[in-house]
């Protein structure tokens, strides 16, 4: 009762409680799991779109090729460049309102069998553009990962993918787009254009599907080998 | 006798005059549990719809604004902001007036909350539908709603602060120590998630804060407002004091410190550094400790009434929540070691984690309350004792079998993954999983549509049994704080 009286306990006082658990807390962590991560990677150059588009994937030159009515359609007038700059805007935008990036993730773990699958695990550089603000790194794989998959597939492929998925795999999930085409159902659209364009792009910074240790020093020598590569180099050095 | 005490007995008499008027605007409880339970169902046909698509029937027709990940989408974000907001906000109305002796700021600022909040959720719908989304999970929310939320969660700060400021209280209960942090954290978190990775870093500077708003969401909005709503509920539905003080202050305090520091937890294996994912990890098994404080407040306050689950309803839900929770903690505790992560990391495991938190304990809990308010707020009694026990078994079973096939095929997804066997051989032997998921979720939509028919013919027909819509006192001839929903 006396305690009461005298306004309580701190611990259980309003201003007490707004302070310290309200703001101080949160800040705390902020700093402990949203600030430290910041500095460790500032050094990085967020690079922009156009930055990025200056070098085109054959991918999205031989679409040029491949359609060239809905490419004049679409891009029709623009340089390569900046073409492939505002299909990979498009296609990102698509990628994320059609909710790509809750089915396929864009990140390569150390474990669990991904390195195998996809490559060696990602690595900071890979996400320091403007086409990960904020990052797709996503949380549930029930497609494949998605990062370095670009040129796995044909331009083709995907055309016929997208339409509609279990035409080409009889047991995928994914959802057929058959907005992503013209009438005709056989054309790509701008967007379709455009979503190919960028899961083509995804993984064109690494030389190939096979050799992905990234030409960076620092991070070749931080970069431990994953089992399989092991014994690969293992059986190399003993011929 | 002193002065103070005299002073004391004075204000006392002027706040009993205070309280003859209505404290809570019941309209305003009660619109927003109806909105709430409007913005579930379409959530729970949306949830039905995309979990038709895992197993290649998609229902409706094949054209962009009904696509299945656009659907997706809409399932989570109605569930957070339609569901759960909705509701706590009617929560908030009945239960801080009652805690503060205060009324809230002002009701014409009530009915502009209600209408900014759902214009909002509205917004969220409709932008989704035409692929607008922002790439945050739990806040795919578009860009130029988010604003908005923001000045939603500002109004929130008016409306409820005022009260718990002007108490004359200065200890505070349990619940308003939740409350008070809860809206502040709201604000924040959606501030932190939704505008800095969008606008000012990127990538790997970016990814950590989109784990901390996942997280944040659940652990500093969702799980601080349904706590308090049950340190509130639950010890006047069974009419005894929680049972330990000194528990509850640990639980409060546990859950502010160490609750914000775990969001990176969402993306172990990612390139973020290891230093932040180590402390990610070790801050969730020691929140998996704290919770366990409410869990044991629960049961042991609930020992001596077990009778109670058969009684009353209300308590019956809260009781199956709480149980959730402490599996829910267990399992924490251990799926966030790497170990784990390794296998469960991608795969439905989470899904039925998910669904196990957001459902089988918080929604719950809400329907425990609305189990115990809905007579209170139409002055009828409940319409259907049947419909009552057939909601409450269909959505235990519904979701209870829902986390076991999820977890399941989640653990054999996981392994087929790790043993690099052939994704096609994974999506078929999902498929059973995935058949049966279905029949638990129809089985949740049915729970919940007997809770909903009973709720609207409660409502429109006019009971004879008298009912106490407040908490009269029993020497007024009220029944105190028993559940009137006792059968």
């Amino acid at each position: 009762m006396s305690r009461v009286e005298k306004g309580g306990f701190p611990l259980e006082r309003f201003s007490f409680v707004f302070l310290v658990a309200g703001i101080l807390f949160f800040a705390f962590a902020f700093v402990a799991s949203g600030w430290l991560p910041m500095i460790s990677v500032r050094d990085l150059e967020v690079r922009t779109v156009e930055q990025m588009a200056q070098e085109q994937p054959l991918s999205f030159l031989l679409l040029k090729d491949e359609y060239p009515e809905a490419y004049t359609k679409a891009f029709g007038g623009m340089s390569d460049a900046e073409a492939f700059a505002e299909a990979l805007r498009t296609g990102h935008k698509t990628y994320i309102g059609e909710a790509c990036w809750h089915c396929h993730s864009q990140q390569i773990r150390p474990w669990g069998g991904d390195e195998h699958r996809y490559g060696r695990r990602s690595f900071p550089e890979e996400y320091h553009n403007e086409l990960n603000m904020p990052p797709l790194w996503g949380t549930r794989r029930i497609g494949p990962d998605l990062i370095r998959r670009g040129g796995t597939h044909s331009n083709d492929w995907h055309v016929a993918h997208f339409f509609n998925p279990p035409d080409v795999n009889p047991v995928s999930v994914m959802p057929s787009y058959p907005w992503f085409y013209e009438e005709d159902g056989l054309t790509p659209n701008k967007t379709g254009l455009s979503i190919i364009a960028y899961v083509q792009w995804l993984g064109s910074w690494v030389p190939s599907l096979e050799e992905t240790v990234y030409e960076i020093p620092h991070i070749e020598s931080g970069y431990e080998p994953s089992t399989l590569e092991r014994s690969r180099r293992a059986e190399e050095a003993a011929e | 006798m002193s002065d103070s005490l005299n002073a004391e007995i004075s204000a006392g008499a002027g706040e009993a005059a205070v309280q003859e008027l209505p404290m809570s605007n019941k309209s305003l409880v009660k619109w927003h549990t109806i909105a709430g339970f409007t913005w579930v169902g379409i959530a729970m046909l949306a949830g039905l719809f995309y979990s038709l698509q895992l197993i290649q029937q998609w229902p409706l027709p094949k054209i962009a604004v009904l696509s299945p990940g656009r659907i997706r989408m809409i399932h989570t974000n109605l569930v957070a902001f339609g569901f759960l907001t909705n509701c706590f906000l009617a929560m908030l109305y009945w239960t801080v007036p009652r805690l503060t002796g205060r009324r809230v700021a002002s009701n014409r600022l009530g009915w502009l909350i209600f209408a900014a909040w759902n214009a909002i959720i509205l917004a969220t719908f409709v932008g989704l539908h035409l692929g607008e989304a922002q790439a945050v999970e739990w806040g795919e929310t578009p860009v130029w709603v988010d604003p908005l939320v923001v000045v939603g969660a500002i109004l929130v700060w008016i409306q409820f602060y005022t009260p718990i400021v002007r108490s004359r209280e200065k200890a505070m209960y349990v619940t308003l120590w939740y409350f008070t942090a809860g809206f502040i954290w709201l604000g924040l978190t959606y501030i932190m998630g939704n505008f800095v990775p969008q606008y000012l870093v990127a990538g790997n500077a970016a990814g950590p804060l989109l784990g901390l708003y996942i997280h944040d969401l659940v652990g500093l909005w969702v799980t601080p407002m349904g706590w308090g709503m049950m340190y509130f509920f639950v010890p006047i539905i069974l009419r005894k004091p929680i049972w330990s003080h000194a528990l509850s202050l640990v639980g409060f305090w546990g859950l502010a410190f160490f609750y914000p520091l775990q969001g990176v937890h969402h993306f172990l294996g990612s390139p973020v550094p290891m230093f932040t994912q180590y402390s990610a990890v070790i801050s969730t098994i020691a929140v998996e400790i704290v919770v366990a404080t409410v869990i044991i407040n629960f049961f042991m306050t609930w020992r001596g009434s077990e009778g109670s689950v058969k009684r009353s309803y209300a308590i019956r839900w809260f009781w199956l929540g709480a149980f959730n929770y402490a599996l829910t903690c267990l399992q924490c505790a251990f799926q966030v070691t790497l170990t784990f992560q390794q296998v469960i990391h991608f795969t439905d495991w989470v899904v039925a984690h998910a669904h196990l938190v957001m459902f089988g304990v918080f929604s719950f809990w809400i329907f425990g309350m609305i189990e115990h308010l809905w007579p209170k707020l139409t002055g009828n009694e409940w319409w259907s004792t049947r419909l009552r026990a057939w909601s409450f078994w269909l959505t235990a079973a519904g979701l209870t079998s829902m986390f076991l096939v999820l977890t399941g095929g989640g653990l054999i997804e996981g392994f087929m993954s790790m043993n690099l066997v052939p994704r096609e051989t994974i999506l078929t032997s999902m498929r059973p999983f995935w058949i049966t998921r279905v029949f638990t979720g129809l089985s949740i939509i049915a729970g919940f549509s007997c809770f909903a028919v009973n709720m609207v013919m409660t409502a429109l027909v006019s009971s004879r049994a008298h009912v106490d819509t407040e908490y009269t006192p029993y020497e007024q001839g009220g029944e105190g704080g028993v559940s009137i929903g006792a059968i």
